[in-house]
């Protein structure tokens, strides 16, 4: 009982950091029809910005968000000067993003040399809780509520604001709300700030869990990814449901079945496609 | 009356493909001119370009002696072009309320009336029934209102209405002819592309005849009405 609890609470808060990786992805995707194969790259670097950060004497959550908005800062820069010239060819916007996320990944190495680290929780979140008869740690319980209320305040920015319905109704048809007046360009970048600081954010906010280390990137990527092939493209509810449903399915694999985790991971995607080519909850983007 | 839109040698291009060759037209303030052809004539195209969905390679568009050449579509639309595209285009994930909310826009120059949520929702009842209810999920009928509606509440000079009773039942396109004789009867200039020639005749109070994008014959609707040659030859009618 004690082992499903306390597996269930890590999905948990594994589900919610994929969330915050995921969601931005999507909804960059969803928007702009980019897939940024250089998220898990700026999840890493906000990871690593957050650790420099408490280094420096920042507490935790000044530096979870000056990480959160110096990524976003950048990945504003990288959609106004470098993708920007690339829209509507795909393949180009592939090769760029995953260009910059080999950059990323080599800065990051050069900076902070090849050793794993660890980004300490904050200390008012330090020691453990009992959930039953399970003990946990306090600060995965906090990562848990914390990607919840993300989840909850994206969901009302997209569901329950204008900007939002700009959001939703360009994603659905943007030549269209270019053609009511809402401007493509701004909603652009002001998306792929948000998108990518919530990468950012994730990767402090993980950091403690996941430690900080070179290949953090391409251990997060691939997840996200699924989540999104999942989930839908450009669904912040797909992005929610897959990004649970990756977190329970590779915890538990990798518990249950070490060997087969990967199996188990993939599995279910192939299932969904066959079934749902555009992802649980996704549309038919054109 | 002064022309609210004019287009001059306009060149509209699909890929390599000449839709468009050489359009000179215009629409007078306050009227509503109607753009007929068969299918693939270049009517689509034409508005298309108008609302700035496509580049044009030559030639000129002015509304109200402004030119719009090489702007965005969102810069077109402030400047006072409405479009109700063909097809309709709603945003299917988005309920009546947020697409008037989204689009709504005060009128840049004082205007005698402002099209607002009220206002749609008097022309059209329907939409206040729907208010809260997704666009993908409403009837082809509700939609159409829907995107007159949206483009509307941009407070425009000038309406651009792709085939409004397309794929319409009788009764519905009755509705939406009465709201556009109402918009014309408060002064809005329109720019229609209908297939439905009797609802087009008359709502019209200019006829322009497209063909393989090039105007073949311009003149008032009663005189294309008696001419049974013409409509034959160009739409197709017999």
């Amino acid at each position: 009982m004690t082992f499903w609890v306390s597996q269930s609470l890590n999905s948990l808060a594994l589900g919610g950091l994929l969330f915050m990786l995921a969601s931005g992805f999507s909804l960059i995707f969803g928007l702009m029809r980019v897939a940024n194969l250089a998220h898990g790259a700026l999840f890493m670097l906000g990871a690593y910005l957050g650790l420099a950060a408490v280094k420096a004497g920042l507490g935790f959550w000044a530096a979870a968000l000056t990480s959160a908005l110096l990524v976003g800062l950048l990945g504003g820069v990288m959609e106004r000067t470098l993708l920007r010239r690339l829209a509507g060819r795909t393949l180009p916007q592939v090769l760029l993003t995953l260009g910059i996320a080999f950059i990323i990944a080599d800065a990051c190495l050069m900076l902070w040399g090849g050793d794993p680290m660890r980004l300490p929780a904050p200390p008012e979140l330090s020691g453990a809780v009992r959930i039953g008869d399970a003990v946990f740690p306090r600060y995965r319980v906090f990562v848990i509520v914390a990607s919840a209320a993300i989840a909850l305040a994206l969901w009302l920015l997209m569901e329950r604001t204008r900007a939002g319905a700009m959001i939703r109704a360009a994603v659905d048809d943007v030549g269209m709300a270019q053609a009511i007046g809402i401007s493509s360009s701004t909603l652009f970048t002001a998306v792929f700030c948000l998108g990518t600081a919530l990468a950012g954010l994730g990767g402090v906010i993980g950091g403690p869990i996941l430690s900080v280390y070179p290949s953090l990137d391409q251990d997060m990527l691939p997840l996200a990814l699924l989540v999104v092939i999942l989930g839908g493209a450009g669904s912040l509810a797909g992005a929610f449901v897959g990004a649970y449903a990756i977190g329970f399915i590779y915890t538990f694999g990798q518990v249950l079945v070490p060997d087969l985790a990967y199996v188990i991971l993939f599995l279910p995607m192939v299932a969904v496609l066959s079934v749902a080519p555009q992802g649980l909850f996704g549309r038919r983007l054109g | 009356m002064p022309d609210a839109l004019t287009l001059s040698d306009l060149h509209v291009y699909h890929g390599d493909i000449c839709a468009v060759r050489g359009l000179d037209m215009s629409c007078a303030e306050g009227a509503v001119t109607a753009l007929l052809g068969r299918n693939g004539a270049g009517k689509t195209t034409t508005l298309s370009a108008i609302a700035g969905l496509l580049g044009t390679r030559q030639g000129h568009v002015e509304l109200f002696g402004k030119a719009l050449g090489g702007r965005k579509p969102e810069a077109i639309c402030k400047l006072g072009v409405g479009l109700v595209p063909q097809g309709r285009r709603i945003f299917p994930s988005l309920t009546v309320q947020e697409h008037l909310a989204i689009a709504f826009r005060r009128p840049r120059h004082a205007a005698e009336r402002v099209y607002d949520v009220a206002a749609m929702e008097t022309l059209f009842p329907r939409l206040k029934e729907r208010r809260r209810q997704l666009a993908g999920s409403m009837s082809g009928g509700e939609q159409q209102m829907l995107a007159i509606a949206r483009a509307l509440v941009t407070n425009p000079r000038v309406l651009l209405l792709d085939e409004p009773a397309e794929g319409l039942a009788q009764q519905i396109v009755a509705e939406v002819a009465e709201a556009i004789s109402e918009l014309k009867r408060a002064g809005l200039s329109i720019l229609l592309v209908e297939h439905n020639l009797p609802l087009a005749l008359r709502l019209a109070d200019t006829c322009v005849i497209l063909s393989s994008g090039e105007v073949v014959w311009r003149g008032a609707p009663h005189i294309l009405a008696n001419d049974s040659d013409l409509m034959a030859q160009h739409l197709g009618v017999h």
